[in-house]
């Protein structure tokens, strides 16, 4: 891998990969670290939008359109609603973390170490497809195959989002 | 020789295979009576007085079905003679003053032997040996079970009228009626076990009735004398038992019985396989018993103090048929006694039962004179008369004793009834002859005349039954050569002469004094006495004369009362009269059998239908071989010289001393030192209640008692208690050091290991979601990493 | 490109989560920490579908999000009631559970 990166580095994909990346890396890393509730939900923001970006270089353009209409544009706002419901008060708070420092750290190294080496032994240097030889995914492929084969899956999905939507309104009743 | 086995099969019957009924009959009427006595309308008695009718008529059965049998097996020299003409042609032929044809009664001729109908069920088996319950019927157990069941059917009869309205009629019926079965168990026991059951049972019924007006000291003292004095020679009975038992076990084994049957014993007895000291001991050993309970010297004391119980209990048990039952002992193992003691053996002159048989005759006959209680006479009447039919069981007169033992009973009882029925309606319950008797038999001349009969039975008169019987026994001293028990027989009819004479005097002839002459104690009335001669020694001797004076206090220590919780029926009164019939009858009866029963059995006329019916085959294996005696006339007249001298001298000293003229002999006895001194020694019954009582009771109660208590305390209880201490001390330290510090201590570190181990891992259930997560995560991040590193 | 790169960008994002959900005391950073997971999870299926060359990854990734927008809103509901029980909504103190 490292002679790819030496040698095939300089392509604009790469190049385009490796900066949202980094972003997304360190919107995450200040996510789990910001001590002010809406910087974390801002940064938030930013990894999910790097998410969508990172989609885009993977020809999924459909799912990033998606990603950010659903995910930044409805999900992030009723983050910020919940935030807005559930604080006290305005502005950074104390420490935000627990004490579980001790075990949280350990346990991602951990868990990074083990999916690096499952990862890099699995799959050297396996290359995706470039822009030619890819096959590129129209929306109807997909649309043909949410009500093909995968219809079932679909139909369980509307119905968990219709409870999803009576529960959310019967929990935040005010009763 | 002949030695006759009867080819024939005897004959048997129902009466014969079912005689074991006769003794169940009275046992579960004493159940009845106990439980439903109460309830009936008269109170208990009809069902005791129905159970000794019944076993009476069985009883009946029993002999008219052995007699049957007898005769069926044939052999026996009256065969011919069995019917009623055949007995007066007896008769007739004894008016010859010789006996010209001898030889019926020699002992060249052995009758034919019986067998006895043996019937047993076991009832508990122990490694190998079977106890049985059982009947051993033979001639001995058919007389016994006929004289029991039909003495005391007259004395229930008798006791209706006697002990009306007593405050405990309906368990006097219930004890009359067990012992009455007590008695008929052990008269037809097949084995030593039952025949101790019975012997037991009626001494365990003596001991209630005696006591049966408990409520005054002196009866129940009376009833645990008894009851004791028994039970020290019961102590030979156990020890004669299992001598025996052991000794006979291997004769009796090979014939595939035990060694407790009474008839193994007997075969193996004469069988000579027995060694002589187990024979000697064994015997010696059970003849200790009946020293105890037939009242024999020195055991004898008991019998006199038991006349404390009610009248019917005297006449009943302690005469005619519980105290012979240790005759009726040696007579059923006789085959024992006579070869442990080597009875009759090469010119024997003195043997153990002989020798006490004969100092009981004298020693008791000597105390009747001193008597003033009508029924001690009677008592030591008794104990002498048991002493004859010891001795002649000692002397080898098998069937005399036997038929003296048949023929007491019916003369004795009647004596005892008798005064039972002057108490009752002629001296006010009184006993007392001194001071409340006196010229009765022109008022009760039934029971005059009754007594008179049987004072003549017992006194040996030609003619009545006493003098077939006993006359025997003195006679058959003679023939075997015994002759110093010959002088002691002679001596004692005698005595018997006198001391009847003066009892007979003193309550039914001569002048009336006290009650018998109309007047009442103050203390008879009301008061319940049950005080017959209490058991103090008394070294004063009361004055001889009767005096007008009533001394209440001396009444109530000499004086004899019988109990009555009831209304006197003769209220308010009218002096002594003749008993009413439920008295009287029995009396007539008991009177007639002592006149007749001895022609069951008249040598003098050739008839030994007795001897026939009872005698056991005199064949040397089953029974020994005893010698019969022939009856002379000329024989005879030595006693009955006595009897008539006996009979004089005694009412010529009654007339000095107790009639109304004053006398020189009068108070003779108060005056002549030597004379005081002898009255005095008797009086005091030989000191041997004192000797009994103030040394060997009281050093046995106190000094050993104590002794014994003593080693108890300190020798057994120490080592007990030591070996306590020891054990405690034990399961303290293992309680300390064991359980406490090893046991304790690992169930405790399971316990905080469990602990521990919860509260080790409580945190991890803290409600925390981020623990949870982390939790999770963890596990599935070490998982993750074990697969990898495996699969690479 | 490599696809190391894109799953070994999803591993850390998920490992950053994963941080996140145990180290974070609001209950809405731990529901973002979630967000970072799921998004992960959509690179990753992305990735494999361009690999692969057919639309399953698209649709499932479509899925996720649907999935992840309903647990988000029910998820908030219940942070909701919680801190109007509670007055509070830091996971330290809501240990009523503790055994």
């Amino acid at each position: 891998m490292l002679s790819y990166i030496v040698a095939e580095a300089l392509v604009a994909q790469n190049i385009a990969f490796g900066i949202i990346a980094l972003v997304m890396v360190f919107g995450a890393l200040r996510v789990v670290t910001a001590n002010n509730v809406v910087h974390a939900a801002l940064y938030l923001v930013c990894v999910l939008g790097g998410a969508a970006a990172q989609y885009l270089l993977v020809y999924a353009e459909f799912v990033a359109v998606t990603q950010v209409l659903v995910y930044v544009g409805a999900v992030m706002v009723l983050f910020l609603f919940g935030v807005m419901l559930t604080r006290a008060k305005i502005g950074a708070e104390g420490d935000l973390n627990n004490n579980n420092a001790k075990i949280g750290v350990p346990v991602a190294l951990l868990m990074l170490t083990a999916m690096s080496i499952a990862l890099i032994n699995g799959f050297e240097d396996q290359k995706l497809p470039g822009p030619d030889e890819a096959k590129r995914i129209a929306i109807i492929d997909v649309s043909d195959n949410i009500f093909g084969p995968y219809l079932l899956p679909f139909w369980a999905l509307s119905f968990v989002l219709l409870v999803a939507v009576i529960g959310a309104i019967v929990l935040a009743r005010k009763d | 020789m002949i030695f006759a086995e009867s080819g024939l099969a005897a004959e048997t019957g129902w009466f014969l295979e079912h005689a074991f009924l006769i003794p169940i009959i009275p046992a579960v009427a004493f159940a009845l009576i106990i439980f439903f006595g109460k309830k009936m309308p008269m109170k208990g008695s009809e069902i005791g007085l129905a159970s000794m009718a019944a076993s009476c008529v069985l009883a009946m059965g029993v002999a008219y079905q052995w007699i049957q049998r007898v005769n069926s097996v044939g052999g026996h020299e009256t065969e011919g003679e069995a019917s009623l003409g055949g007995a007066f042609r007896s008769i007739g032929r004894a008016f010859r003053f010789v006996s010209a044809e001898g030889g019926e009664e020699g002992a060249s001729h052995v009758a034919a032997y019986v067998e006895p109908v043996i019937r047993k069920v076991v009832w508990w088996q122990s490694d190998g040996i079977e106890i049985g319950l059982g009947q051993h019927i033979d001639g001995l157990a058919v007389m016994m079970l006929l004289l029991v069941a039909f003495i005391s059917t007259l004395v229930q009869i008798f006791s209706l009228e006697y002990l009306r309205g007593d405050r405990r009629y309906t368990h006097f019926f219930a004890a009359l009626t067990l012992f009455s079965a007590g008695m008929l168990t052990m008269v037809l026991a097949e084995n030593m076990v039952q025949l101790i059951l019975g012997w037991e049972i009626m001494g365990l019924c003596s001991f209630m009735l005696i006591g049966h007006w408990w409520e005054e000291k002196a009866n129940s003292t009376a009833a645990l004398k008894a009851f004791l004095t028994v039970r020290v020679g019961d102590i030979g009975l156990l020890v004669g038992t299992g001598v025996i038992f052991f000794g006979a076990s291997a004769y009796a084994q090979k014939q595939g019985s035990n060694g407790f049957s009474i008839q193994m014993i007997n075969e193996w007895a004469l069988s000579g396989t027995g060694t002589h000291s187990v024979l000697l001991w064994g015997s010696v050993a059970l003849f200790i018993a009946c020293i105890g309970k037939s009242g024999q010297f020195p055991l004898h004391t008991w019998l006199p103090d038991a006349m404390a119980g009610p009248t019917p209990v005297s006449s009943l048990l302690h005469s005619s048929t519980m105290v012979v039952a240790g005759v009726f002992l040696v007579a059923r193992l006789y085959p024992l006694f006579h070869t442990g003691l080597e009875i009759n053996v090469g010119g024997q002159q003195f043997n153990l039962i002989a020798v006490i048989g004969g100092i009981t005759i004298l020693i008791a006959a000597v105390l009747a004179f001193v008597q003033n209680d009508i029924k001690k006479v009677l008592a030591y009447s008794t104990v002498s008369q048991l002493g004859y039919m010891m001795m002649g069981l000692g002397v080898g007169a098998w069937t005399p004793a036997v038929f003296h033992i048949f023929t007491h009973a019916f003369f004795k009882c009647c004596l005892f009834l008798c005064a039972g029925s002057v108490s009752h309606s002629g001296s006010h319950h009184s006993f007392d002859m001194k001071k409340d008797m006196g010229g009765l038999a022109r008022k009760m001349p039934i029971t005059a005349t009754c007594w008179i009969v049987s004072t003549l039975a017992l006194c040996g008169v030609p003619f009545f039954s006493g003098f077939f019987s006993k006359d025997e026994i003195i006679d058959y001293a003679h023939h075997n050569g015994y002759n110093v028990f010959f002088i002691v027989g002679l001596i004692g009819a005698f005595m018997t002469t006198a001391y009847m004479t003066r009892a007979t005097y003193l309550t039914f002839f001569g002048k009336a004094r006290g009650a018998a002459a109309g007047e009442h104690h103050d203390d008879a009335h009301g008061l319940d006495h049950g005080v017959h001669d209490a058991h103090a020694v008394d070294v004063t001797p009361p004055d001889p004369l009767p005096d007008n004076e009533h001394m209440p206090a001396l009444a109530m220590a000499h004086g004899a009362h019988d109990a009555h919780g009831a209304d006197d029926p003769h209220g308010a009164d009218h002096g002594p009269h003749e008993s009413p019939k439920l008295i009287t009858v029995p009396l007539v009866i008991l009177a007639v059998l002592a006149l007749v029963a001895g022609y069951v059995n008249a040598a003098p006329f050739k008839i030994h239908k007795f001897t026939d019916w009872v005698e056991p085959s005199l064949d040397g294996v089953r029974f020994p071989k005893l010698d019969h005696a022939k009856f002379e006339w000329i024989k005879a007249a030595p006693s009955i010289v006595l009897v008539a001298l006996g009979f004089i001298v005694s009412l010529g000293l009654c007339k000095a001393l107790y009639g109304s003229k004053k006398t020189a002999l009068q108070g003779i006895t108060k005056r002549v030192a030597p004379l005081r001194w002898g009255y005095n020694f008797l009086w005091n019954k030989y000191y041997l209640d004192a000797l009994y009582e103030n040394v060997i009771v009281r050093f046995v109660s106190g000094p050993l008692a104590r002794a014994a208590y003593w080693i108890n305390q300190n020798v057994l209880d120490r080592t007990v208690n030591e070996a306590g201490i020891g054990a405690r001390k034990l399961g303290g330290w293992i309680y300390r050091n064991i359980d406490q510090r090893v046991v304790d201590a690992t169930v405790n570190a399971s316990g905080a290991a469990a602990q521990g181990s919860g509260s080790a891992l409580q945190p991890t259930s803290s409600g925390k979601v981020n623990q949870y997560g982390a939790l999770l995560f963890g596990a599935a991040a070490i998982g993750a990493l074990v697969l990898v590193i495996v699969n690479t | 490109m490599l696809i190391n790169q894109f799953l070994l960008l999803a591993a850390v994002l998920f490992c950053i989560g994963v941080y996140g959900v145990i180290v974070r005391k609001n209950a809405v950073m731990v529901l973002m920490s979630v967000e970072l997971i799921l998004n992960s999870v959509n690179l990753n299926l992305l990735a494999f579908a361009l690999l692969h060359g057919g639309p399953d990854g698209h649709t499932f990734a479509l899925y996720v999000i649907a999935v992840a927008a309903a647990e988000v809103g029910v998820g908030l509901g219940l942070v909701l009631l919680v801190f109007r029980n509670k007055r509070s909504i830091a996971l330290d103190e809501l240990s009523e559970m503790k055994g």
